[in-house]
């Protein structure tokens, strides 16, 4: 017999991209017997959950720096711990002020019940409650996130059922909870949190969840729901849902590289594809840009949507209509990642030295204003002059990322829009004066900062673009915003991990549920093609 | 109740007032109001836990390996110096008594600790060996220092080159000028060790490890979390899993080491010791039970909350409430005496004595569990033990493939 992947003895998938869904999806399918083969364009897997020694000695968690939604059922049917897993709850999240000492929310009720009443006894009083009732409404969204999404034009009965049992859980939240569930997708951030709660120093940090990912501000509309998400972290009897993945993301994406490989998955690193071969409408294989040709039964792309069919399909197999939903798909990346080496921790003046504040995430988010005025700067085409920051320090949770006593920092840095005014193959020039305001930024509150920085990395979505395949910039994907959700997305009629190009399937974030370390787009597909026959 | 000789470090540390009795010593359940942070410094980088308490006998005389031998149901008289064995005891009768650890410190010396009290026990055995048995847990401090950074806070501040010390091995050696004897076990399945010093050594000895931990995220632990790493690494806890014989009003409370699933630590064969003719006559009928690992469906747990509107809801801790274990027909096999949820596995385990034959592995089993005040049941597998079991717990740096074999 010829060597796999020739027109008479193809592979069964060929999966293209291995970030961590793509990898999650070819370990399913190795599990299920499958000849699976992962392509990765880059020198290393993981896609944008990937750690790599930029400086050499410091190990940066370069894109993606937190975990919530990782589903647990991928954690166990892979065994992940046993392949090298291990996520670090953050032990709070701290917002620095420039007067007073800053809020810090903890996991101890009692201790952020005394952090909130500093600025306002009743949101001190009302923030557990505020908290019950989130999870509630998660609760009503979970079962979504581990399950295709539903479609309502379809009178198939499996769908018509599962839709009714989101109706019947949707009515189980009783009337108020579901009057609130529909405020939370019309709403914003800024209006849902005023319903609640007076203090802008609570609210701006809570805000900042409507807006990750998305080139909206936290007045926008919509923005309500994003918040949600971040209540829907799995409860596995603690009390927060937030992580971090020791030797950072990648180390994520690499233990579901090893499952995949115990599994029997083929995993290859610089391997770009430069397009994905259709005869008749049909996959039928990969053209490498070395020039090899591979065939599979089945091609599976774990990358965006955009890119896998207007950039590797091509639009001549693709059908207008969707060409045109293709080219409409919103990505527009807002965010920007800075990571830095530093020889000692940075002090914050409102709370100096080292201290268990410093162990979970750190929001430059000091008040509501300072949020919509970042945003306006993004809608004229510039990055925010004082952007909104969410820091962390991994080194205070895996000491083996940086020499002892040092440390690495990790600021995702929103906004930073994609499309600035001089146009986006303009940001390499702007990256340094990029990477000085949030130097400057963060200055504000550590003033010694700037001396303990040994090297950095200055990621604009311009880099997320050419270098990890984000178009656009967009950490996600394609934007989480309600018309690209659910059963839209990444657009009407093809959210079931499916294409208009037979036995082409996806598998990415750009796929139901969204994006983030979830691994849900990559089970959720390996699965349909399973249960359909498709491999 | 007494205090360990950490007492002025751990209680000023100690800001949840969390403590409970162990053995006569008041020991910390948790640090803080959780025992989250303490539980994941176990598992990711390196915990701290004060096992004073520990009951610790020093055995010395020309005859202390044949009465240990005689006492304990493995081949003392086998092991040499520097090693530590894991052991069971039991009555004539077979029934456990206490598990432990038996180090050899010299070739007359060792060292025997225990969950309970057995001064009483030994000296009514030793008739007719040379040996001297003395009680040292009110002279010996001892701390446990586990995780997977564990060797690299030892390292600076012990003159032992600790990349050669390999597992379930002990040496007398100086930390940080100090006189200890360190040895490569634990309680938690990881890589880890336990030092023990004189009492007065003790505040020393603490805030040099802490000391040498801070760049490494050493964290200060107490008995909560230790529960929950326990589980996860399958250990059994005397007076939960199963019971010592000394406390039991009837047989039926009682286990053999078979029933305790520690028969691997019977060497039957060899000079009479205590319990050997009732475990070999057990052992020719066939044992009654076994102690097995669960896991049980969290799906269906999931489910089963869900029937009552509710989130999945457990304990953030190890529970210790023994509950009913069930067969596929309804009829109860045994009971699950320990369980947890394993926060870096994301799985519901637990440790069950059940009826031989669904101690085999892959059997479906089913364990109540209660909602809402209603007891319902929720099904469960046969899994191997150790639930958690990374290879550093063995593996040595400069052993190499010699470490393998031992």
């Amino acid at each position: 017999m010829s060597a796999l992947g020739t027109r008479s003895n193809p592979y069964d998938a060929i999966v293209v991209g291995g970030g961590h869904n793509g990898l999650t999806c070819a370990a399913y399918l190795a599990r299920a017997g499958k000849k699976v083969l992962v392509l990765e364009r880059r020198h290393v897997l993981g896609g944008a959950a990937v750690s790599e020694e930029i400086i050499p000695g410091y190990t940066f968690t370069v894109c993606s720096y937190v975990v919530s939604l990782l589903r647990p059922h991928v954690i166990r049917d892979l065994d992940l711990s046993r392949h090298g897993l291990e996520i670090v709850p953050l032990e709070c999240s701290f917002t620095p002020h420039h007067e007073g000492p800053g809020l810090c929310r903890w996991p101890d009720p009692a201790k952020t019940r005394d952090e909130i009443a500093r600025f306002s006894r009743h949101d001190a009083d009302l923030y557990p409650q505020f908290g019950k009732i989130m999870g509630k409404l998660a609760r009503f969204a979970k079962p979504i996130i581990d399950e295709p999404a539903p479609d309502p034009s379809s009178f198939r009965p499996s769908d018509l059922k599962q839709l009714l049992g989101l109706g019947k859980a949707f009515r189980d939240l009783g009337d108020d909870l579901a009057a609130l569930q529909f405020k939370l997708t019309t709403m914003s951030a800024v209006d849902f949190l005023d319903e609640w709660f007076e203090s802008e120093q609570l609210k701006a940090p809570m805000a900042c969840s409507g807006i990750i990912g998305t080139m909206l501000g936290v007045h926008s509309p919509g923005t309500a729901y994003v918040l949600l998400h971040h209540y829907m972290g799995e409860i596995d009897g603690s009390s927060r849902a937030w992580g971090f993945a020791k030797g950072g993301t990648g180390a994520i994406s690499n233990a579901i590289a090893s499952a995949a490989t115990e599994l029997g998955a083929e995993l290859r690193v610089s391997s770009p594809v430069s397009s994905i071969i259709v005869e008749k409408g049909s996959a039928v294989g990969v053209a490498m840009e070395s020039g090899d040709d591979l065939y599979a039964r089945t091609v599976v792309s774990g990358c965006e949507p955009r890119l896998t069919f207007l950039g590797l399909v091509g639009e001549q197999n693709l059908p207008d209509d969707f060409v045109t939903a293709m080219k409409r798909y919103k990505l527009r990346g807002s965010s920007g990642k800075v990571n830095i080496a530093l020889d000692a921790l940075p002090s914050f003046s409102c709370r100096p030295g080292d201290g268990p504040h410093l162990r979970g995430d750190v929001a430059i988010a000091p008040d509501i204003d300072y949020l919509e005025r970042a945003y306006d700067d993004a809608k004229y085409g510039d990055f925010s002059h004082r952007p909104y920051i969410n820091l962390v320090f991994p080194t205070l949770l895996d000491r083996n990322m940086a020499p002892p006593g040092h440390h690495v920092m990790s600021c995702f840095v929103q906004y930073a829009p994609y499309a600035i005014k001089e146009g986006p193959e303009h940001w390499p020039e702007r990256r340094d004066a990029f990477g000085e305001t949030v130097i400057d930024t963060l200055e504000e509150y550590c003033p010694d900062i700037r001396k303990h920085i040994v090297g950095k990395q200055v990621l604009t979505p311009w880099d997320l673009e050419q270098e990890f395949g984000l178009t656009e910039g967009n950490i996600f994907h394609g934007e989480l915003t309600l018309d690209q959700l659910l059963f839209q997305r990444p657009t009407a009629g093809w959210a079931r991990y499916e294409t208009p190009v037979d036995r082409l399937w996806l598998c990415s974030s750009g796929v139901h549920p969204g994006g983030g370390i979830m691994s849900a787009p990559g089970y959720l597909a390996a699965q349909r093609m399973l249960e359909k026959g498709a491999v | 109740m007494r205090t360990t000789p950490f007492h002025p470090r751990t209680s000023a540390l100690c800001t949840s007032f969390a403590w409970k009795e162990w053995a006569g010593y008041a020991a910390v359940c948790n640090f803080d109001r959780h025992s989250e942070r303490e539980y994941f410094a176990f598992r990711g980088t390196a915990g701290l836990i004060d096992i004073t308490p520990l009951h610790k006998y020093e055995v010395t005389g020309p005859d202390a390996a044949a009465f240990l031998a005689r006492v304990w149901t493995r081949d003392i008289t086998k092991i040499g110096v520097g090693r530590v064995v894991y052991s069971s005891m039991c009555d004539a009768d077979g029934w456990m008594l206490d598990d432990g650890t038996i180090t050899r410190l010299g070739p007359d010396h060792f060292r025997v600790t225990t969950s309970e009290p057995w001064l009483s026990w030994f000296e009514r055995h030793r008739r007719g060996y040379d040996v001297e048995i003395r009680d040292s847990q009110r002279e010996l401090a001892a701390l446990a220092l586990q995780g997977p950074r564990a060797r690299a806070v030892l390292k600076p501040i012990v003159s032992f080159d600790m990349d050669r010390m390999r597992f379930f091995r002990c040496r007398r050696t100086q930390l940080a000028g100090i006189d200890v004897w360190v040895s490569r076990t634990g309680y938690t399945g990881d890589l880890g060790y336990e030092i023990w010093c004189a009492n007065d050594a003790a505040p020393a000895v603490w805030d040099a490890l802490l000391g040498s931990g801070q760049p490494h995220g050493i964290e200060p632990c107490g008995l909560d979390a230790l529960d929950v790493v326990r589980i996860e690494a399958g250990f059994v806890l005397q007076g939960c899993d199963y019971v010592s014989a000394v406390s039991c009003i009837t047989d039926f409370s009682k286990s053999t080491p078979d029933d305790a699933g520690l028969g691997w630590t019977v060497d039957l064969d060899r000079a009479p010791f205590i319990g050997q003719q009732a475990i070999r006559a057990e052992r020719a009928r066939g044992p009654t039970w076994d102690l097995v690992g669960l896991e049980l469906s969290w799906p269906e747990l999931e489910a089963l909350y869900a029937s009552y509107k509710l989130p999945p809801h457990l304990a953030p801790c190890a529970s210790r409430a023994a509950v009913p274990v069930y067969d596929d027909t309804g009829k109860q096999v045994g009971q699950m005496t320990s369980s947890t949820w394993s926060p870096v596995q994301k799985r519901y385990l637990g440790l069950a004595q059940v009826r031989r034959p669904h101690h085999v592995r892959g059997t479906k089993l089913q364990v109540e569990h209660t909602v809402e005040y209603e007891r319902r049941k929720v099904r469960a597998t046969v899994v191997d033990t150790p639930f958690y079991d990374p290879p550093r717990k063995r593996l040595t740096p400069t052993a190499g493939k010699a470490e393998a074999s031992s």
